[in-house]
């Protein structure tokens, strides 16, 4: 019971670190390089936890998300839904990939979730980003295998841990 | 969970298409009624009892990397920081003097023209919180809200010009847009020759773009753009940016040119927000209908007014 509870702490605390991180400042030169850590967070526990992450769960989470930075709410809700679709969808599959594999698959995942962006923002009338705007996902796939190696040893960790 | 023996590494697994397609249906809803009616703003203000806090908390690494970096600081340093910051202070002093005659000048002049209305600003003092919301929508977190009396419309300026406005306000926090957000455009006038035009964001930090300057008009680099009062929102002459390159639109009918901006939009930690509202703009409201009561006068003629009832 008790390893049970462990688990759902590092599953709520991952996600909240990963919004901390989301808002925490940086020099602007670097700002375009921030990767979407939520989105890294949810590929992990969609891969590893499917049973918690729906697509129910993903809707929530992006309204919370949208509360703290959007600019026009249902906005992550949206971006996250196509995102765990997909990795559940393929989930069998990428489970086996190694973490070079995965990061290239997590490169295509956020290259998507930036067109879906595209079309949202597209059709609520604002212009289109600078080229920036597409280095974030690349810096998403470099920065997988960190996120990955962390969370998947903590999620081990507290599971021998008894 | 039960797993079918069914199952490949090919199945549709636990999410069906269905579900999908009814969460992205609400999504889209969702942001459809939000972007009609502007509900994330209520949803926001009930939320930003938990909002606040983590917008602190998210700052907090900056403020402390900041605390350790004026902790560590060497004499050195400090001592040639104080050594500027006096050069600066004997700059400013001596303007200021300038100014003096200035305003006693304008005092006399005012006074002349019996000008009933002073134009002291009054400005709020208000901090950066140090959070990033978007890379690439320019807001900025200011640690003043609702209980110290800011409102939506509020301009935002540093010392040296306008930075942009508050677009959102919670209680003990707001949201300005800086005036290089991709959305935001402030009426301008070219400081030497008087020229109108609009100033609006590019989406770089030091950029701003003018794209429809009358190709004929009198524009050069290094001209300073003032905020030129139109449109209401900010009052006029203050220091937007200044001319760094013309050349013509794609169309070849107007000339179009970049600003960088006056104010430090990516340097400074503290603002002033203005107090006064500038004066509205649009022509002064209709007087209200005089002349003799209904009842004085006389049996109208032939066609009276479609509005009023005819007088017995």
């Amino acid at each position: 019971m008790n390893r049970h509870r462990l688990q759902l702490w590092l599953f709520a605390g991952s996600f909240a670190f990963a919004f901390l991180l989301q808002l925490m400042p940086l020099p602007q030169l670097l700002l375009p390089l921030k990767p979407w850590w939520v989105g890294l967070t949810m590929v992990y526990w969609a891969i590893e936890a499917p049973e918690r992450t729906g697509l129910g769960f993903a809707f929530l989470l992006g309204l919370t998300g949208d509360a703290l930075t959007g600019e026009l709410l249902g906005e992550q809700s949206l971006r996250l839904l196509v995102l765990v679709f997909i990795v559940l969808r393929f989930r069998s599959r990428l489970r086996f990939f190694p973490v070079w594999q995965q990061a290239l698959a997590v490169l295509a995942l956020f290259l998507n979730d930036r067109v879906v962006i595209l079309m949202v923002r597209g059709f609520a009338g604002e212009p289109t980003p600078p080229l920036g705007f597409w280095i974030s996902p690349m810096v998403g796939m470099l920065a997988w295998p960190v996120v990955f190696l962390i969370v998947d040893d903590l999620r081990l960790r507290l599971r021998g841990s008894d | 969970m039960p797993r079918s023996d069914t199952a490949t590494l090919f199945a549709e697994g636990t999410v069906g298409t269905l579900r999908l397609i009814v969460y992205l249906t609400l999504a889209v809803a969702v942001m459809v009624l939000d972007h009609r009616g502007q509900y994330l703003q209520v949803l926001r203000h009930t939320a930003s009892l938990a909002v606040e806090p983590v917008y602190r908390l998210a700052a907090f690494p900056s403020r402390l990397a900041q605390a350790t970096r004026t902790a560590v600081a060497t004499q050195d340093q400090l001592a040639s920081e104080n050594r500027e910051l006096r050069e600066q202070l004997l700059l400013a002093q001596a303007r200021l003097r300038r100014l003096d005659t200035l305003v006693a000048q304008n005092a006399r002049l005012k006074s002349l023209l019996e000008a009933q209305e002073n134009l002291g600003l009054h400005v709020q003092f208000a901090r950066l919180v140090n959070v990033d919301l978007d890379p690439f929508r320019h807001r900025v977190v200011l640690d003043v809200g609702e209980q110290q009396g800011i409102t939506v419309g509020q301009p935002v300026i540093d010392a040296t010009g306008v930075m942009g406005q508050i677009v959102e306000v919670l209680p003990g926090t707001s949201i300005a847009m800086l005036v290089t957000d991709p959305t935001h455009a402030v009426p301008v006038v070219v400081e030497r020759t008087g020229l109108r035009t609009i100033a609006y964001g590019s989406g770089l930090i030091d950029r701003l773009e003018l794209p429809n300057i009358p190709i004929s008009g009198d524009v050069r680099i290094g001209d300073r753009l003032l905020t030129s009062g139109l449109g209401g929102r900010f009052p006029a002459g203050f220091p937007v940016g200044e001319i760094q390159s013309i050349s013509t639109d794609a169309s070849g009918m107007f000339a179009a040119a970049l600003a960088v901006p006056s104010a430090a939009l990516d340097r400074s930690s503290e603002v002033l927000l203005l107090r006064d509202q500038p004066q509205p703009y649009g022509p002064p409201l209709p007087e209200p209908m005089s002349g003799p009561p209904a009842d004085l006068a006389g049996p109208g003629p032939a066609g009276t007014q479609p509005g009023e009832p005819p007088s017995p």
